[in-house]
This record gives structure tokens, sequence and C-alpha cells, in this order.
């Protein structure tokens, strides 16, 4: 991540105020620095609690029983149970815990995946151009057009054809969403990429000689990776409510394997109808709350990207250094839909074959 | 070829659309393109999911397997053809796929299309309502929050506009069904209608199987208002996620547009700022928004799945999970092919929407 800062030429600056959030963080000011903090105030008691979660669990996830006997199904908050218990007779308080660690784990596997995959295909697909990459766009767009969940339902079906332990299970959810979010990275990476290549110092690289290797990975990628903090942030609250989904649906992890926040709203969904509300409320907002912060973050961190929503603040210090690089949730509105010219915005300079166009009628 | 407007539509905001001549020509064009454009989306996603259902494994093993004796099932995969090279199944299913025919469920035997056409009406109704929320709580909430850009109505806004996303479907539907249904008993708890309103709208010569309509059909007040009712919910739990998504796009268009001389030149001219940010500035706003609703049918269909399924909501959504857990691969095959249609025909349906609207959308 830090290696990202390096693109940004803040002059002078010391280098703590360069990294990533802290910079931003710096710039911000009222409202939006209010929103920031709100949103990483969230996020670390998330990443915190995941953490800590075997200290702070008051029983283990799938623990029925404690040397009293068994807690009891559905036991309303109080006592032993502060949040009461599910109607398999689990700790709610524990397992809302505890399903920070899975929520985690799914988030950054599946992040990770979808940033190596889809930037790989971006920078490769933009600098190369060619047929690959109109196949490649055009697959992209299909898959990017179709609803995530289904799109997450079949993969869960290939994956682990419904349900399965711990590992397999969260595998099976990340790369479910991984592949769902592929098609976003590669839209950016590959907009950049095909802007960057007709930079000047991409072209005197050339002229001397380097390889499309160096050129792709040294000069291009290092440029191109401007937008991806954002997108991450945006992805990983997508992640997890994708998460949620497949586990409401029944994709869930077993409760034995770990606890999952959307497998204990679908368990809940009959409690709800007899007034039974603790099963339904806590996982709930646990997911809410998180996917609240990392929004928060991400679309903090958005604006001041975007120097038309940027709050403006006294003149000096750190403006100019960021450039007009923000996105859109999910990245919609940078390139419109079913079409590969919505993701060059400067397509005719910028495509050195557009007469090889498929869908440019001659 | 007089194609001044090579740019596609970047709807970032802040543009102003300028009434640029292209005269005539061009329009026609672009809407070929883009209806072939469809046909490539619907052939990759059918074949993807075609291939990807195909790696666990013939659909009969899948369903019956473990109930009926191999040698039955053996009988069965060849009766229904699954024993013959996967290619050839592949191109059959593409050819059967294109004359609307989507195969025949395992679990139920029935044709996948029968059962497309009778949950389909109760999602596309649902997904309407959701759609009438989004945009009466979104459209004016985005004005309201852009024109107090920074204030106390925005951030009040921006925050609720985030919980919208960051609620999932299902537990606002939980949360929803909580208060309302069991708490204070004002609504229904699930269901698009009680048994006497469905008996009613049963014997209908010629139902719909969108209740709304039937319903009105009925002549019966008692069975609209029955039926309305049961839609408040799911209605609200659908349309408040999409109404977040509208609500930011509206306010950071008009944001854009709110900027720019001629909205400074109506203010100058005395025109009142209702009229300026309801006129002025959002119709200007509006082509990036009709865009991306093109997107929100995406959004909305895989929220549909998660209403449909807290709510009992008998539609697509609904027997898709229902068919999952039979593991009936041909029907979720099927709604999932349908779904991609689906999509693929709403976003060539914005996109004329968009390129009549502006005329830089042209090639």
């Amino acid at each position: 991540m830090t290696t990202l800062t390096e693109t940004t030429h803040a002059p002078k600056a010391p280098l703590w105020t360069r990294l990533p959030v802290i910079h931003q963080l710096r710039q911000s000011v009222g409202l939006q620095r209010g929103m920031l903090v709100v949103g990483l105030v969230i996020t670390g008691i998330f990443i915190l609690t995941a953490i800590f979660a075997p200290l702070l669990a008051p029983y283990g996830f799938s623990q029925l029983r404690d040397a009293n006997g068994t807690f009891g199904a559905q036991q309303s908050p109080g006592g032993a149970h502060f949040l009461g218990t599910t109607v398999g007779g689990y700790d709610v308080l524990s397992r809302v815990i505890w399903g920070s660690q899975t929520a985690i784990t799914v988030m950054v596997i599946a992040v990770v995946l979808s940033i190596f995959a889809g930037v790989a295909l971006g920078l490769v697909s933009g600098y190369f151009g060619g047929w690959l990459d109109r196949v490649l766009v055009v697959i992209c767009d299909a898959v990017y057009a179709f609803p995530a969940l289904l799109l997450a339902i079949v993969m869960g079906i290939v994956i682990s054809g419904g349900r399965s332990g711990l590992w397999g299970g969260i595998f099976a959810a990340a790369i479910s969403i991984t592949v769902v979010f592929i098609p976003q990275y590669f839209r950016v990476i590959r907009a950049e990429t095909v802007r960057i290549k007709a930079e000047a110092y991409v072209e005197s690289a050339r002229v001397l000689g380097a390889s499309n290797g160096r050129i792709m990975f040294r000069h291009v990628l290092r440029n191109a990776t401007r937008t991806l903090p954002l997108i991450f942030t945006l992805n990983a609250s997508e992640a997890l409510l994708t998460l949620a989904g497949l586990g409401f649906i029944g994709f869930g992890i077993e409760p034995s394997s770990a606890a999952e926040w959307g497998y204990d709203l679908n368990k809940s969904l009959s409690d709800v109808t007899s007034g039974i509300w603790w099963t339904s409320l806590f996982p709930g907002l646990a997911i809410v709350l998180v996917v609240l912060g990392i929004t928060l973050v991400g679309e903090s961190l958005n604006d001041l990207a975007d120097p038309r929503l940027r709050s403006r603040r006294a003149p000096g210090k750190t403006a100019g250094v960021v450039a007009a690089t923000s996105v859109v949730a999910g990245g919609t509105l940078s390139a419109g839909p079913g079409g590969i010219e919505g993701l060059e915005p400067d397509a005719p300079a910028d495509n050195p074959h557009p007469n090889d166009d498929p869908f440019e009628a001659k | 070829m007089t194609t001044v407007a090579m740019k596609p539509p970047v709807p970032a905001a802040g543009r102003v659309p300028k009434k640029k001549s292209s005269p005539g020509g061009g329009i026609g064009r672009y809407l070929l393109i883009r209806f072939l454009l469809i046909f490539p989306t619907i052939f990759i996603l059918v074949s993807m999911v075609f291939w990807l259902m195909r790696t666990t494994g013939d659909p009969i093993t899948a369903a019956l397997g473990g109930k009926l004796g191999p040698d039955q099932l053996a009988v069965l995969i060849h009766e229904a053809g699954y024993d013959r090279p996967i290619i050839i199944q592949y191109f059959e299913y593409l050819g059967q796929v294109f004359t609307g025919n989507f195969g025949t469920t395992i679990s139920t035997n029935r044709p996948v299309s029968e059962v497309l056409l009778t949950y389909g009406s109760a999602t596309a109704e649902l997904v309407f309502y959701a759609l009438i929320v989004a945009f009466i709580v979104g459209i004016p909430l985005g004005m309201v929050a852009a024109y107090w850009r920074d204030k106390a109505p925005d951030a009040f806004l921006r925050v609720f506009a985030i919980l919208c996303y960051a609620t999932p479907v299902f537990f606002a539907g939980l949360l929803l069904k909580l208060v309302f249904a069991v708490w204070l008993k004002a609504l229904p708890v699930a269901g698009r209608a009680t048994v006497g309103s469905e008996l009613q709208m049963q014997f209908l010569p010629d139902k719909t199987g969108i209740y709304l309509i039937d319903a009105i059909k009925t002549g019966d007040p008692a069975v609209l208002g029955d039926v309305l009712l049961h839609a408040v919910l799911p209605a609200l739990a659908l349309g408040l996620l999409t109404a977040g998504v509208f609500l930011r796009l509206v306010r950071t268009n008009v944001i854009g547009t709110l900027g720019t001389d001629y909205v400074n030149a109506a203010r100058s001219r005395g025109v009142n700022e209702f009229r300026l940010v309801s006129k002025h500035a959002y119709r200007p706003a509006l082509i990036p928004i009709i865009t991306v609703i093109g997107l929100q049918v995406a959004l909305l269909l895989g929220g549909a799945v998660l209403t449909e399924t807290t709510f009992e909501w008998k539609g697509l959504g609904f027997m898709l999970i229902e068919f999952i857990k039979a593991r009936d691969f041909v029907a979720v095959q099927g709604i999932v092919a349908l779904l991609a249609v689906i999509v693929a025909l709403s976003n060539f349906i914005v996109d004329i929407i968009a390129a009549l609207i502006d005329p830089r959308v042209r090639y």
C-alpha cells in the first residue's frame, strides 16, 4: 500500500503525512473529516474485534453448553447470555463477535484475489489491445451487468455444491465474490492503462528499449493504481453484503465450522414472526455497522480525491496532489453499461486501431 | 459520415449536455449497434452459466443421486441425453434458449418456461413497486441534499443513503416485518395476498398473474386493498436499497449542474430556488441517472431474490432458492438465463432512452 504514495509527489512533506489514509485525513475538513473519522473508528473496532474475538467472546461460536448445562434455545437477553440465545441454542453475542472473523477473512481473500486477477487482466488487455482486449471487455461487460448475487450463487454451486466446512465455505464465498468483482478492477485498470500508454514517458521508455514487461509494471501499473484504494474500500463492503446474502439464502458456512451473520439471519427468519427480535437484530446490526464504517471511509476518500466534491479548505497545504480519480460506488458512473466505448473517455485519441473496432460500422 | 460525437456518454457529474449539431444521422445506426450488442452479452452469460453448472456433473445425478440406484439414474440420464458429448449438449442448449425453451425441471417436471411465466410476473410486480418507492424517496431527497450541500440536511441524507446501502435487504425486511407486522400488527407478515383474495383472483377468466391488475379486475376494493397492503413491506425493503443509490446519484449530478453558468443566469433572472433545482439543475443531471437505472435493474433483481425469500413472495427469486435446495440445476440454469436476458434487454432500453434524450450519445 505504501508504494502507492510514491505516485503522489507532495513536495517536502514528511513521509507519514503521505501515507494514504493519513494524507486524506489531514486534507479533509469539517463534515468530510467527521465522516472519515467515524468510518475509521468503526472499521478499527471491527478489525480489533476480529483479531481479539477469542478473548472477547464469552463462549465459542459453536458452543451449546457450559458447566451449568445447555444454554437453551431462544433465551431472551440478559443474565448469562447478554444478547440471548438463538433457535439453535447458540449464544448470540458470541456468534456476533466470532462472525467478524469470518467476515474479515472473506473480505480480505475476495478483495486480494480480485485485485490480482483484475489488475493483471486489465493491464494486459489495455496495454496490448487487439482481439484479446475486445473479447475480455465484452466478457467483463456481460459479467458486470449481471446481478452479482446470482453469479455468486452459481459460483457457490460450482465450488462447494452448496455448503461446506470452514475453509471450504470461506473460499467458496470469497471466490464467488471475486468473480463478481474482477470486471470492476479490470475496467478501471484497463481505462487507466489505455490512457497512460499514450503518455510521452511510455513512448520514451519504449524508445530506450525497455521491454513490454518493464513498461507495463514500472511505468504503467505504478501510475494506474491511483484509484485502487477507493475501489478497495467500496468493494470490501460489497463483499461483506454478498457474503451475508449468500449465507442468508443457504450458502453459508455450517454453524459448527464458523459464525456467519447472514446464516444467523436466515435462521432467525421464523423467530421474527413470533416476536423474537434478538436473534436477528444483533447479527444484522453488525453487518450494517461494518458496511457503514467501511463505506464512510471509502466515500470520504472518494470525495477527497475529486476536486468537485471535496469540501473547500484554506488554500495551500496538500491541495493539488490528488487527481480527479474518484469513482462512484461500484464504478457505475465511470463507464456506460454495455459498451466498451464507455470505458475509454479518450477513445478516439488513445485507441491505436480505431477502425478495427468490431462495433464500429465502417 | 458526420459522426461528430464520437465520444461515448461519459456520465460524469457536472457535464452539461451541449446540444451539438449532428444533423439527423447516427441514431439509427447507434440503435442497431446497441441492439446487436445484446446478443454477445446474452450468449456469454448463458454459456458461462451452462459450463459452470456442468462442471458439477449432470443435473440428474445432482438432483436424484442417492435417491435412485445407479441403473435407474443411468436410464434417466440416457433419456434426457446427458450422456452425449457435452459440446453437442451445449449447442443444443443454445438452440433451445434461442427459441425460448429452457428445458424441463427435474424436481417438479414442468417446462422451465412455464415456471418462468408463472413466477416472473410476481417478480416484475415487486420490482415495479420497489422502483416507485426508490423514485419517490431517492430523487427529491437527492435534490434537497445537493441544494444544502455540506449543510445539516446534506449530512443527514448522506448518512441515510449510506445506511440504505449498508443494510442488507433481508435485514431491512426482517426489521420492517418485526415492527409493522409483528409488533404493530398493521401490515401482513408475508405472502402476496391472503388466501381469500388469491382464491377470488384464481377464478378470473383472464388472469395476468400480476396481482395488482387481477385485483382491479375482480372489482372488489377489499381484494385490491389486501394486495396493496401485502406489497408495502417488500416494496419498502427493496425500494429503500435503490433509493439510497438514486439519492447519491441525484445529489452528485445536481451539485455538478448547480454550479454552471446557466443556473447562475437563471437565478439572476429571478427564477425561484425550487424551480431552479427541480428544473434547471435537475433536467441535465437526468441523463447519467437514466444510464445508471439500467444497472440498477441488475441490483434490483439480485435484491428481489433476497426480498422474496424474506417475505415468502412467490416470485422467481423465491423459486430459485427452492430449486437450489432441491438441487434442480436445470431450473436454476433456466431462471439465471432468463434473468440474463432481462438484464441485457433493460440495458438496451435504457441506452435507447439515453440516446433519445441526449444528442451526444451517437456514434
